[in-house]
């Protein structure tokens, strides 16, 4: 049984494969609690599967790009638990998920776009083709930099309607398409390691004249 | 559940991945990965800095932990976790940790109290706590005088710093003269060969009217600008600083508030023991100066010792197996990371 969770966006999503289907999947209610809700799903999930931790065979984590906190908190869990029960932890760009749902339900004729909110006026960014193969990116940048006509996935569109005019769905991950990707094969497989595309905020202190 | 439960204890609060690991009163491990390093050259601890580091820290620092220790994951009790006081990312990280390793072994998950656990620590060291006792905690982020009772349960906030924390003093000081941050140690050894009364530094809110409101209230930043402008006078006037002798002064005033208004807190609630805890424990003439003036006034000190003052897991894992051991409730999985968690508050 795979376990798929992502952390990337505002919102928690969970989700059970067994291998053939989604078992069971589910999201946060409130935005934000990242903290709060991760595991409280995860241990929901399981008992609603009517399965035990032991039962897990892979976990699959969204590895964003996102906000860091959020990103943090599904990467270490991922990683933890994979190794107390000492199974497989594989990285997944959180827009690659988009992309593959993209393609198996909407099926656009030319490329498209991946685009998540990057916070700070900043969309985390990609481009894919028909197939839903990753062209460029990630990468974070300013909507203005970056207008266009084609199609956009995710977040992006619903905050700049004006630079990404042609919204499509979905709005956001979901685990059960990740773990649909990661079951079938249909996304590049990475580290568990957070996509930041950022630098960390932080200012050396002025040099001070030492006192002798 | 026995009296000697094993117990991992994970934190992450500050810029320290700590993982401890205990049975009962005895220390198995204590395994800390610092980012200190990173955030030296920023002069302080930067958040996002350190939350990144625990993350790539994390898992590595439970399996070292659990290979020193000799134990398997899966023998532990419980796991306890620092959930606040603490940086909020930094925090979240610990957090999610601990309840993964909770969801993955099928155990229980506490989430703790920073400074409970900076209490509690001393047991590893010194055997049970005598309580009541009154712990004063002093580091980079904490200066607080605590009444405590029952450290499984709830510790009375008597006093705290209105400003600035004893350790982020030394820290600016420390800067002011050139020193490398963390500024504790090096203020330390510089004070040694110094002469502690060459500057006559003030002493916050020790006058009498001060005392009328703030008598276990701790401020330092009159202090480190008074330090300041004493370095810039110097400067103005061509007048080489002898850096000891301003390091001596500046620690003996720091140590000279801290221990009178520790053994004030004490006496005037009948308590006969002292607990110090927190970074600046470490500090010889702070151990000095309270076992000298407590001895005076027929009191006990416990500080532990210096590698169980500063952040690290086992003081959290000490924490937790108290808590198992004297049969408190556990947190809840959806327990959340609380930055600005109350003293008052043990288990969230
Ligand atoms: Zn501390």
């Amino acid at each position: 049984m795979l376990l798929a969770l992502d952390t990337a966006t505002p919102l928690v999503t969970v989700a059970l494969h067994d291998g053939e289907r989604v078992v069971v999947e589910h999201s946060s209610d409130q935005p934000m609690k990242h903290g709060e809700h991760l595991a409280p799903l995860i241990a929901r999930a399981l008992d609603e599967a009517g399965i035990v931790r032991q039962d897990l065979t892979a976990i699959a984590v969204g590895v964003g790009p996102g906000p860091f906190t959020g990103l943090r908190v599904g990467i270490v869990t991922a990683r933890t638990l994979g190794f107390v029960l000492e199974i497989p932890v594989y990285g997944v760009c959180s827009l690659d998920v988009l992309a593959v749902q993209v393609v198996e339900s909407a099926a656009p004729e030319g490329g498209f776009l991946v685009a998540t909110d990057a916070r700070r006026k900043e969309v985390y960014l990609a481009s894919y083709d028909a197939d839903g193969r990753r062209l460029e990116g990630p990468v974070v940048t300013r909507p203005a930099e970056v207008a266009t006509d084609a199609p956009v996935a995710g977040a992006g569109p619903l905050l700049y309607p004006d630079h990404f005019p042609q919204a499509i769905p979905p709005e956001r991950p979901s685990a059960g398409w990740l773990a649909h990707a990661v079951s079938g094969e249909l996304v590049e497989l990475l580290d568990p390691e957070p996509l930041y595309l950022r630098r960390p905020d932080a200012v050396a202190g002025a040099p001070r004249k030492p006192v002798s | 559940m026995t009296d000697e439960p094993l117990v991992l204890g994970i934190e992450t609060s500050c810029d320290e991945t700590g993982v401890g690991i205990v049975r009962g009163h005895t220390l198995l491990a204590d395994t800390v990965a610092s980012s200190v390093e990173e955030h030296a050259r920023f002069g302080g601890v930067v958040p996002e800095v350190a939350s990144r580091a625990h993350l790539e820290a994390m898992v590595p620092t439970i399996e070292r932990a659990a290979e020193t220790a000799g134990i398997a994951l899966s023998d532990v009790d419980a796991i306890a976790v620092t959930s606040g006081p603490g940086l909020a990312g930094a925090l979240l990280v610990g957090v999610a940790s601990a309840k993964a390793l909770a969801i993955g072994l099928g155990k229980p998950i506490y989430g703790v109290n920073h400074l409970a656990a900076h209490v509690a620590v001393d047991q590893l060291e010194h055997g049970p706590l005598p309580e009541p006792c009154l712990a004063m905690l002093v580091s980079g982020g904490h200066s607080s005088l605590l009444e405590v009772t029952d450290v499984t349960v709830g510790v009375e906030p008597m006093g705290s710093t209105i400003d600035d924390a004893a350790g982020e003093a030394f820290d600016k000081v420390a800067r002011l003269l050139g020193l490398p941050f963390p500024g504790g140690p090096h203020i330390d050894k510089a004070a040694r060969s110094g002469n502690s009364v060459a500057i006559d530094f003030p002493r916050g809110l020790t006058s009498r009217r001060d005392l009328e409101r703030h008598r276990f209230d701790f401020s330092f930043s009159g202090l480190k600008t008074a330090v300041a402008r004493w370095v810039e006078a110097q400067q103005r006037d061509g007048v080489t600083i002898d850096v000891s002798d301003v390091a001596a002064s500046f620690q003996e005033a720091v140590c000279d508030v801290l221990t009178r208004k520790a053994i004030d807190a004490a006496t005037s609630r009948g308590i006969e023991d002292i607990l110090i805890g927190g970074g600046v424990a470490a500090n010889s003439r702070l151990r000095a100066m309270a076992e000298e003036r407590a001895a005076a006034q027929g009191i006990r000190v416990r500080v532990p010792r210096p590698g169980l003052c500063t952040d690290n897991g086992a003081m959290v894992a000490a924490l937790g197996a108290e808590l198992v051991a004297r049969g408190r409730t556990p947190s809840l999985l959806d327990l959340p990371a609380d930055s600005s968690q109350p003293i008052t508050t043990v288990v969230a």
